[in-house]
């Protein structure tokens, strides 16, 4: 096997150095019954070529996004990214080294976690922010119950315009541990008046911006109304690229804004791994989730950088700490860092700017076809149509001609009876001629 | 794992790190600054052309300030990480011992394939139609997972291990509230000697943690868990085998005291590399179990993530899998996204514990991994994890002091710091010491029971030539500290990158981003 270094006169040879005659005299600690006699029920071992081959035809049966035009959103996006970023995400050193407990000898994790920390802190308008989360979703879910602590209230309420997926794992989360959530129905064009719901029980409002449907929000009346009464105001997004055009939650008042970093540095990858992002204002920076990176000097005066604050954390306070969160998203969080490197603000706005033009052109194409009707008053590059027939039909007709066209509102809210609607995004990727295909085609299948 | 606070070497003589630079670079080691004090405001590193004039649609949200973040060209963007990445010690330039990590070889075809567009290039809520390959892999995935556990389904959602006991204990709970017994069931039984994410996960979801202690030999007894089972238990959280490198041996008797109080079984599966394809946990009794697929399966640790924690469940649990789940049918393979639907299938998910399908990305890399081995790599790669725990253990009794006793262990050998008592040298000193020599430090201070731990997992991966330098060089540090030789411990490390950080001052006054320097004019007044 390509990847055992003994052969069996090592084993033996070791076998004998340990004072035992057989393998199995090390697990004389196993129930001798339990044991099993040989290998599972399973393949014998392959070789690479083999191995290639069963996966590569496995990968063969999807549809890749770089392959069609591509127009599907609702929280992951298609972007470009450099080729220098996968390079250095699959530096051996960052690779495969671990969590960086032995700080002397990590500090080339720790330094760049330290510039994460300080661009999604920038990024967002906010004063601190942690090593990173798994995802959107569960930073999400963290946000909701670091409001909880800090207020000492447990009530949630969480707007119709937050990702469903993000709005159940907080459902899921609040009735795991006997919270209270109100969950506001689906608000296709920012209607919702979320204020009138704030009481002196709300521990926190939970608004995404743009939301899914791809509106943007402005979170300023909502985090006074809030601050009014004692609540806390988490601003969530998932196209991270839309902080490089509009206004950043912290400049709105937000106190936790947490997202999905998938969209700088990351692929699709089918869901995962992506990149939570988490910031908050320095004086809840105790009550925060997760791993932090700060900066210290070594004996000799240098500066360096270590994990720090960790009695928050599982490994410290056990039972008492503020999540049972054990590790980071650290490489996603490196290409992340490392895309953003790369873009600067100048890159970054500019990549905003395009993906917005290139929503406002398809919009205004998909306005002029028959039986399509477009929602949003204001997005950045995702909106939403109301169709004359069910989305999901149109997205598989479409699929079938090779264009995946966007999300239907059914897979995100089945049974809502918002069946006719679409959720479209439009990123960099798309070219002219994606948009006059997608266009005919739905003309065709409508 | 566990980073004590340590105390920071003195300044002074140390050795050949003393000669100084005029660029404070030394050869091959380079100075590298934050990239906020290198880059510059208009600088970026991508090239992209202005769109075309329009009127934008931002309902008056534009951003009014700048963005306010350095970029970097190309190629400085390439020099600034290849230059950190030289100061991180990784599996590939040495032995990685971290006991309960399970530091193994990362092979290169797995990157290679989790990177095929066909699987990294795909759309969560693309059309199912359009993904029957990647929804292919993860039924086969779970197969495997279930063939190797001896388990009858698969929670494939979680992100991470301590993600996995979430989504285990959260579908416990589901159980046990679809009993009728969330009143009375509030207790999680945790011995003194689990993972810190085990009490940490029970307590985040309601549950009252009660210490089960750990008696002289290491392991849980079963008459201590009898002791404490009653009508208010709801689960024991074991880890099997254990912290202390040992495998549990009243582990079924403890399974069905459990089952027979009507309480759950939840495993802690971050040792199960010790066992694969020799012992199966659906034969021991256990409800639920998280893989790690970054220790077992070997995707990379990647510096602390992303992983991936897949979680086992028995027929008791299998129905509360949160969604989504996977199913057949005649049109191929489907994802259930909805609890109304998954209701009318006989199934109860208690809900939703992230966004999408779970890590795919760590499935791809993973399910490499395992047909790369097939059952008998597997089987092999288990035995030749534990002896060489055992290789290292039989190196090392002589000098070093095992808290249980001279007897086989795992696939970690744990030892405590009896040895070093009068020396003036602690666990974390000896760690630092490693550095100095080129390894990395084991586990240190874990598990909690033992008193200066010191956790060695050296993973199959290693050969004999390199567990035999690793036991010499640890030799050669045991007897220097036994003979006195205080300052080569206590001043370590010497040659890394950094000397001692000093971590109180990091929590005392916390920097965590990079602020400009204060202007001039400023600072005048």
């Amino acid at each position: 096997m390509r990847y055992l270094p003994h052969s069996d006169t090592e084993r033996a040879d070791m076998l004998a150095a340990i004072g035992v005659g057989a393998i199995d005299d090390l697990f004389t600690g196993v129930p001798a019954d339990k044991m099993l006699k040989g290998p599972v029920n399973l393949p014998r071992r392959k070789s690479e070529l083999e191995v290639a081959r069963i996966l590569g035809s496995l990968a063969a049966k999807n549809v890749p996004a770089s392959t069609v035009p591509f127009f599907v959103g609702a929280g992951a996006y298609k972007h470009h990214v450099p080729a220098t970023v996968d390079h250095l995400i699959q530096r051996s050193e960052f690779l495969t080294s671990y969590t960086p407990y032995q700080p002397e000898i990590a500090q080339g994790t720790l330094q760049y976690l330290f510039e994460f920390q300080t661009q999604v802190a920038t990024l967002t308008g906010m004063d601190v922010a942690n090593a990173s989360m798994y995802d959107g979703s569960t930073a999400c879910g963290e946000a909701v119950l670091m409001a909880h602590r800090v207020t000492k209230r447990n009530k949630a309420i969480l707007s119709g315009g937050l990702h469903p997926h993000y709005a159940e794992v907080v459902e899921t989360l609040s009735y795991m541990a006997n919270d209270r959530v109100m969950r506001l129905p689906a608000d296709v064009k920012a209607a919702e008046d979320i204020i009138a719901l704030i009481d002196n029980e709300t521990s926190c409002v939970v608004v995404q911006t743009p939301d899914v449907f791809g509106n943007l929000r402005n979170l300023r009346a909502i985090a006074d109304a809030c601050h009014a009464k004692g609540a806390l105001l988490i601003a969530v997004f998932t196209e991270a690229v839309s902080l490089g055009l509009v206004t950043p939650p912290g400049a709105m008042g937000a106190d936790i804004v947490v997202g999905e970093g998938q969209s700088i540095g990351n692929a699709l990858n089918f869901g995962g791994p992506y990149v939570g992002l988490f910031a908050t204002k320095s004086q809840y920076v105790r009550q925060m989730p997760g791993r932090l990176c700060g900066e210290t000097v070594d004996a000799e005066g240098r500066r360096g950088f270590v994990l720090t604050l960790s009695t928050r954390e599982q490994h410290i306070r056990r039972d008492k700490a503020t999540s049972n969160i054990c590790t980071n998203s650290g490489l996603c969080s490196l290409a992340f860092t490392a895309h953003m490197t790369l873009l600067g603000s100048e890159g970054l706005a500019r990549l905003a700017r395009i993906n917005h033009a290139h929503a406002v052109k398809l919009a205004d194409m998909l306005a002029n076809v028959k039986g399509v009707e477009v929602l949003n008053q204001s997005f950045f590059n995702e909106f939403t149509l109301k169709l004359g027939k069910p989305a999901a039909s149109v997205v598989e007709a479409l699929a079938a001609k090779k264009i995946l066209a966007g999300v239907p509102v059914s897979r995100l809210l089945p049974g809502a009876g918002l069946d006719d609607l679409l959720i479209l995004a439009s990123t960099e990727v798309n070219t002219d001629e994606d948009r006059a295909i997608l266009v005919a085609a739905l003309k065709e299948v409508l | 794992m566990l980073n004590r606070q340590g105390r920071p070497s003195q300044a002074g003589e140390s050795g050949m790190n003393s000669a100084k630079t005029f660029t404070g670079n030394r050869a091959l080691e380079q100075v590298e600054p934050l990239l906020f004090e290198i880059g510059r405001l208009e600088t970026t590193g991508v090239d992209l052309d202005e769109p075309q004039a329009f009127t934008p649609r931002l309902g008056g949200l534009e951003r009014q300030d700048g963005i306010g973040l350095p970029g970097l060209s190309e190629p400085e963007t390439m020099r600034h990480f290849v230059r950190l990445s030289q100061k991180n010690y990784a599996i590939d330039t040495g032995i990685f011992p971290l006991g309960s990590c399970t530091m193994k070889h990362n092979p290169r075809l797995n990157e290679a394939m989790a990177r095929l567009p066909g699987f990294a290039d795909i759309h969560p809520l693309q059309p199912q139609s359009t993904v029957q390959g990647a929804l292919d892999l993860i039924a086969q995935l779970k197969e495997w997972l279930k063939e190797l556990t001896g388990m009858p389904d698969v929670d494939m959602t979680p992100k991470a291990g301590a993600h996995g006991e979430l989504s285990g204990m959260m579908a416990i709970k589901a159980a046990i509230i679809a009993k009728g017994e969330a009143a009375t069931r509030t207790v999680v039984l945790v011995p003194e000697s689990a993972h810190g994410t085990n009490p940490a996960t029970a307590a985040l979801i309601g549950f009252t943690v009660k210490p089960v202690p750990a008696r002289e030999n290491g392991l849980v007894h079963i008459d201590d868990v009898k002791a404490l089972l009653g009508p208010d238990i709801a689960a024991i959280m074991l880890t099997n085998p254990n912290t202390c490198g040992l495998f549990e041996k009243d582990i079924v008797a403890i399974a069905d005291a459990v089952h027979e109080a009507g309480a759950f079984f939840y495993c802690d599966g971050a040792n199960f590399n010790a066992i694969v394809g020799k012992v199966r946990p659906g034969d021991l009794g256990v409800d639920a179990m998280h893989i790690n697929l970054h220790k077992t399966f070997s995707t990379p640790h990647g510096g602390g993530g992303p992983g991936a924690g897949p979680v086992v469940l028995s027929a008791r649990l299998a129905a509360f899998a949160p969604l989504p789940l996977l199913e057949k049918n005649g049109n191929g393979f489907a994802l259930c996204e909805s609890e109304k639907t998954a209701e009318a299938r006989g199934a109860h998910p208690y809900g939703r514990i992230t966004a999408f399908q779970g890590q795919m990305g760590m499935f791809v890399r993973a399910f490499s991994y395992m047909l790369s081995h097939g059952a008998d790599g597997m089987r092999q790669a288990s035995e030749d994890a534990v002896l060489n725990a055992n290789y290292i253990r039989a190196g090392l009794r002589d000098l070093m002091s095992q808290p249980f006793g001279d007897k086989p262990c795992m696939h970690e050998a744990l030892f405590d710091d009896q040895w070093l008592k009068e020396t003036g040298v602690t666990t974390l000193d000896f760690a630092k010491a490693m550095i100095d020599e080129g390894f990395h430090p084991m586990t240190m201070y874990f598990p909690l029971v033992v008193h200066g731990a010191m956790l060695i997992e050296p993973t199959e991966s290693e050969s004999k030539a390199s567990l035999d330098l690793f036991v010499a060089a640890l030799r050669d540090l045991a007897m220097a500290a036994k003979a006195g030789d205080t300052e080569r411990f206590t001043q370590a490390p010497r040659l890394a990158p950094r000397r001692r950080l000093d971590e109180t001052l990091a929590a005392r006054k916390p920097v965590l981003k990079w602020v400009p320097p204060v202007p001039l004019s400023e600072a005048a007044e």
